[in-house]
């Protein structure tokens, strides 16, 4: 039986030691994973981009539900672990007791609301998680609101700019004489208000807050000094307190944090704790590095090895996009201390080193913090820099005399430099996982050391580390190969299939000097859409180079079952074919019919074998295969038109079904959605489709490069058609153009970003030679592509996809 | 010892392609490779349990249908950066027959 573990908290530090558990010790434990939030872990320290709208929260999750599921993690997300019973070993949340045989603590921290009056009305949120980021986004969208941001920390400068970003006016509050008093000395607090300054926010410092004004949601808040500043948001930045009332409660030792000893336990030897809720050697930490370490700690002891925590410093980076601002360590006056400075007033850049006897000791940059990893590296090292004393503070590359060259800083960094400060990776281990992994791209390096995968502000360093290593191999603007098993990039393995006459997969692979036997997942679904839209006709298509679902014709769902949407030309249907629809769910049970956003019904849960008996049944009704799978076209959606609207100004529905009999079975790049409106009131959604119309009175508005999806954008107008016929020629025209130009999976808006619309008008619509051109070759395509596969299927077709080989059970029995 | 039984054909199985086969304790994935190798793993991804069988094959690799982890079908082992394994079970091509050995599943079952 595995020991049951159970985590409160599910944050940073506990995520990052759920990672090394179940590296070193998969399915030992049996892990319970309560969390406040009501959601997974997420990377905390991205907020601030977020807030600022650089990011959003899917960029910055670290643990999705596929990993919980992965491992086997129970979680329950939004529910508050209230009580800890140790004597019985569960803890309970909701009245509901939960057993454990190894509890964690990871609550980290509250923030610290100062006791004034007005702290609880409406408006007044703190900056911790997802929730207040929502918040205070949804009142920085109101036009002219205006934002009090309370402290002048690290996380109040970056509420305050992003706040700013969003169009916000911004006051921020300070107690201290100069913002950031804990990172920084005044001198660089001074340039750093200024840059703040410069951006519009108003800095008030030694502010002491008297009150939080207003009528159940806040309006003003009041100073000690008789200022009033305007707010409709208040932001708590004041700092933030351990959490540790569970831990209290439960007889548990807690000083200002729950204590804990060098292996993370407790008071109570079956409970550990970390994160920003412990203290440890009295101290209580707030950054992620130490939280980090202290994760891998507390795994080590989950599994009955003592490694012991040591605590090692920290440097400080602001992430407000545009200011450069770097310290570390102990930069306070003092008898026996020295410090350089140097200061240039006219970029804007102020560096500080304090000494004590040649060693460093801390560090202020503000305005080029390049020297920050190696002024760390010399201080952490205790390095005697006596003999570079008089030329330290201008950096290393001046120091070490070497050129001003960036790639020869990094170069010159010793192997155990610390590069990725969140993850405390070191040059070394980057460097060596490049060479010895063959790593070539910054996702690569994050995926292996996690170096630059949390706070970021290291991956210039990495990317430098990754020239430095690899030299010319390292172009990240380079041409990027369709995968691994080629050097060779989308447009060249197109050019060459064309112009070396290439008419299969195993031809295109021996021609072009593919690297594996026979490709991979990634290159051979590209190369068999290369292969059909080069070659219609001729080239035979290659079923097992396709994905399941277009090997199988319908969806596959998360449990293995398929999903099947027949065809409804432009979302026109009739009582016929929804009661052949009807029948097929009952006949072959099938648990759920939805109406899909393509305007058209979606029968989810279909058995695989039963796929061809419930094609059959709908084909007997005269429904085809919608696609609903396939890199092709997908839908036409329409709208009701100048058949029964008011409005319409032309038959969009009539001209939405040509468009769909015309054009379905085609194979594209990625999938190709299409709708048409009947007036610029556009209930069709056309503007934010692949390719879209919009009728009006004239004719017909023809657009393209939509999407909403992934992301969102509306079309961009491509030209004006006076008749259904010609909208139909060059809708064919342009699908032909992408279809012949488009790499593999790349949507109509991204192509046209990567070949410039105005490439794609002087072909479709100004050249209409090339345009006619270009409509014929689609036409002759589709008369090989509109075979309903459906009924092939239904005819025998790959019969082995949907059968069983062998049952092993019966031939024993039969023994 | 060994107690081979024959499931079917190599043609039974596309090339680059898999079939199941039904077994007391679930489906095991056959696969055959370009070079006509013929491979058995467990039909069920270490992952979130995607078929195996539905992936595509390339070399002697398949990548999961559902989320894209890439398998050996020689060693079961899960490559790349994902860690995890499926197990594999010893597979005998005579005459154009694929065999399983008929012990390694009542092995399974009885473990
Ligand atoms: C069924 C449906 C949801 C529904 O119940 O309404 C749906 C279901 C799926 N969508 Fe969708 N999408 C559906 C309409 C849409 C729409 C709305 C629309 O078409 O008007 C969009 C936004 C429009 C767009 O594409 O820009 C949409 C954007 C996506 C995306 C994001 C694509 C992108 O490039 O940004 C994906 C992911 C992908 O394709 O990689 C996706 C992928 C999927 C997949 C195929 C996920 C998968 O790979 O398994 C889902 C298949 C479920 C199934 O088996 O049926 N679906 N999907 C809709 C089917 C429409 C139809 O009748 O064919
Ligand atoms: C906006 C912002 C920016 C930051 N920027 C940086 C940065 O640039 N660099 C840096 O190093 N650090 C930064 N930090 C700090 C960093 O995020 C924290 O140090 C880190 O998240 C702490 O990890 P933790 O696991 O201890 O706590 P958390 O990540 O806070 O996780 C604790 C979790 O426990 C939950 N919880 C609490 N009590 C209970 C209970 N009773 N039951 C169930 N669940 C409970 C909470 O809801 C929370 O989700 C930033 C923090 C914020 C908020
Ligand atoms: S939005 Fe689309 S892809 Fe996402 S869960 Fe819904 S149907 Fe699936
Ligand atoms: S189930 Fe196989 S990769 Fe997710």
């Amino acid at each position: 039986m595995a020991e049951k573990l159970v985590v409160i908290g599910a944050g940073m530090a506990s995520g990052r030691m759920l990672e090394h558990l179940f590296e070193t010790a998969p399915g030992r434990f049996d892990v319970t994973l309560f969390g406040a939030e009501p959601r997974g872990n997420y990377n905390r320290i991205m907020l601030s981009p977020v807030l600022a709208g650089e990011k959003q929260y899917r960029d910055i999750v670290t643990h999705n539900e596929d990993w919980y599921a992965a491992h086997e993690v129970h979680c329950r997300f939004g529910r508050t672990v209230t009580k800890i019973d140790r004597q019985a070993k569960t803890v309970f949340a909701d009245g509901v007791e939960t057993p454990y045989d190894r509890l964690v603590i990871a609550t980290g921290s509250a923030p610290f609301i100062p006791p004034i009056a007005g702290k609880d009305l409406h408006g007044v949120r703190a900056f911790r998680d997802l929730d207040d980021v929502e918040a205070m986004v949804a009142v920085a969208r109101r036009p002219g609101a205006s934002a009090v941001v309370i402290g002048g920390g690290l996380l109040g400068l970056e509420a305050a700019a992003a706040l700013r970003g969003r169009g916000m006016e911004v006051v921020v509050l300070h107690l201290a004489p100069h913002l950031m008093e804990r990172q920084l000395d005044p001198a660089a607090g001074y340039l750093l208000r200024r840059t703040l300054e410069s951006r519009g926010i108003t800095v008030h410092c030694k502010a002491q807050t008297k009150a939080i004004v207003g009528n159940g949601r806040v309006e003003a808040v009041a100073l000690e000094d008789g200022t009033v500043y305007p707010a409709d948001l208040v932001v708590m930045a004041a700092g933030i307190r351990p959490e540790t009332r569970l831990a209290t409660d439960a007889g548990i030792e807690v000083a200002r944090g729950i204590v804990v000893d060098d292996f993370m336990v407790t008071s109570d030897p079956d409970i550990l704790a970390l994160g920003e809720c412990v203290e440890h050697g009295q101290t209580v930490y707030g950054l992620v590095a130490p939280l980090y370490d202290m994760a891998r700690v507390a795994a080590k002891t989950l599994v009955g090895e003592s490694v012991p925590f040591m605590p090692v410093q920290t440097a400080t980076q602001l992430k407000v996009t545009g200011v450069s601002l770097y310290s570390v360590g102990d930069f306070a006056d003092a008898e026996d201390r020295e410090e350089i400075v140097l200061r240039d007033a006219a970029a804007g850049i102020y560096k500080r080193v304090v000494l004590k006897q040649d060693r460093v000791l801390g560090a202020v940059l503000y305005g080029d913090t390049t020297d920050g990893a190696w002024l760390f590296d010399l201080l952490k090292r205790g390095v005697d820099i006596g003999a570079m004393r008089d030329t330290l503070i201008y950096g290393q590359n001046h120091t070490q005399g070497t050129t001003a060259d960036p790639l020869a800083a990094v170069a010159n960094l010793p192997a155990e430099a610390e590069i990725c400060g969140c993850n405390g990776v070191c040059k070394s281990t980057i460097t060596s996982a490049i060479a010895g992994k063959g790593l070539t791209t910054l996702d690569d390096v994050r995926a292996h050391t996690k170096a630059s995968a949390s706070c970021g502000s290291c991956t210039g360093l990495v990317e430098k580390l990754l020239m430095a290593t690899l030299g010319d191999r390292y172009n990240p603007s380079a041409i990027q190969p369709i995968c691994g098993c080629t050097e060779l990039g989308h447009d060249e393995v197109r050019r060459m299939i064309v112009a070396q006459d290439l008419k299969s997969i195993p031809a295109v692979m021996q021609e072009l000097g593919w690297k594996t036997s026979c490709g991979c997942a990634k290159c051979r679904p590209a190369l068999n859409y290369y292969l059909v839209a080069t070659w219609p006709g001729e080239y035979e298509d290659d079923g097992q180079s396709r994905f399941i679902n277009e090997r199988v014709h319908a969806n596959i769902q998360k449990d293995g079952t398929y999903s099947v949407v027949p065809r409804m030309f432009g979302g026109l249907t009739n009582a016929a074919e929804l009661r052949a629809i009807a029948d097929v769910a009952d006949k072959f049970n099938i648990p759920t019919v939805k109406v899909t956003g393509g305007q058209r019904i979606d029968l989810l849960g279909v058995r695989k074998e039963d796929l061809p008996a419930v094609w059959a049944d709908l084909n007997r009704a005269g429904m085809m295969s919608g696609a609903a799978y396939a890199k092709g076209l997908r839908t036409v959606k329409t709208c009701v038109g100048s058949d029964w609207c008011r409005f319409g100004t032309q038959d969009s529905t009539g001209l939405g079904v040509r468009i769909e009999k015309f054009m379905w079975g085609s194979w594209t790049p990625a999938k190709l959605k299409l709708a048409v409106s009947g007036c610029p009131r556009n209930c069709a959604e056309a503007t934010c489709k692949d390719i879209g119309v919009i009728c009006v009175d004239s004719g017909y508005e023809i657009h393209f490069g939509g999407a909403a999806g992934l992301e969102i954008r509306g079309t961009e107008v491509l030209c004006h058609a006076a008749s259904e016929d010609e909208t139909v020629e060059i809708i064919a025209a342009l699908t032909q153009l992408y279809r012949e130009q488009g790499w593999y999976l790349e949507r109509i808006y991204k192509w046209m970003k990567r070949v410039g619309t105005d490439s794609i008008k002087a072909q479709v619509v100004q050249d209409k030679d090339r345009r006619r051109q270009l409509y014929e070759r689609f036409v002759h395509s589709q008369t090989f592509a509109q075979v309903d596969p459906w009924e092939e299927r239904v005819n025998g077709k790959d019969a082995h996809e949907f059968a069983a080989m062998a049952d092993v059970q019966l031939m024993q029995a039969a023994e | 010892m060994t107690d081979w039984i024959d499931i079917g054909a190599l043609a039974d199985v596309p090339s680059r392609g898999a079939r199941c086969l039904t077994t007391p304790l679930g489906k095991i994935a056959i696969f055959r490779t370009a070079d006509d190798r013929v491979f058995a793993i467990d039909d069920r991804c270490p992952h979130r349990g995607g078929p195996l069988s539905e992936g595509i094959v390339h070399g002697a690799q398949v990548t999961c249908p559902l989320h894209n982890w890439v398998f050996s079908l020689e060693t079961g082992e899960a490559q790349g950066a994902d860690a995890g394994a499926v197990r594999t079970y010893p597979l005998r091509l005579h005459d154009n027959r694929i065999l399983i050995d008929a012990q390694t599943l009542r092995a399974r079952s009885a473990a």
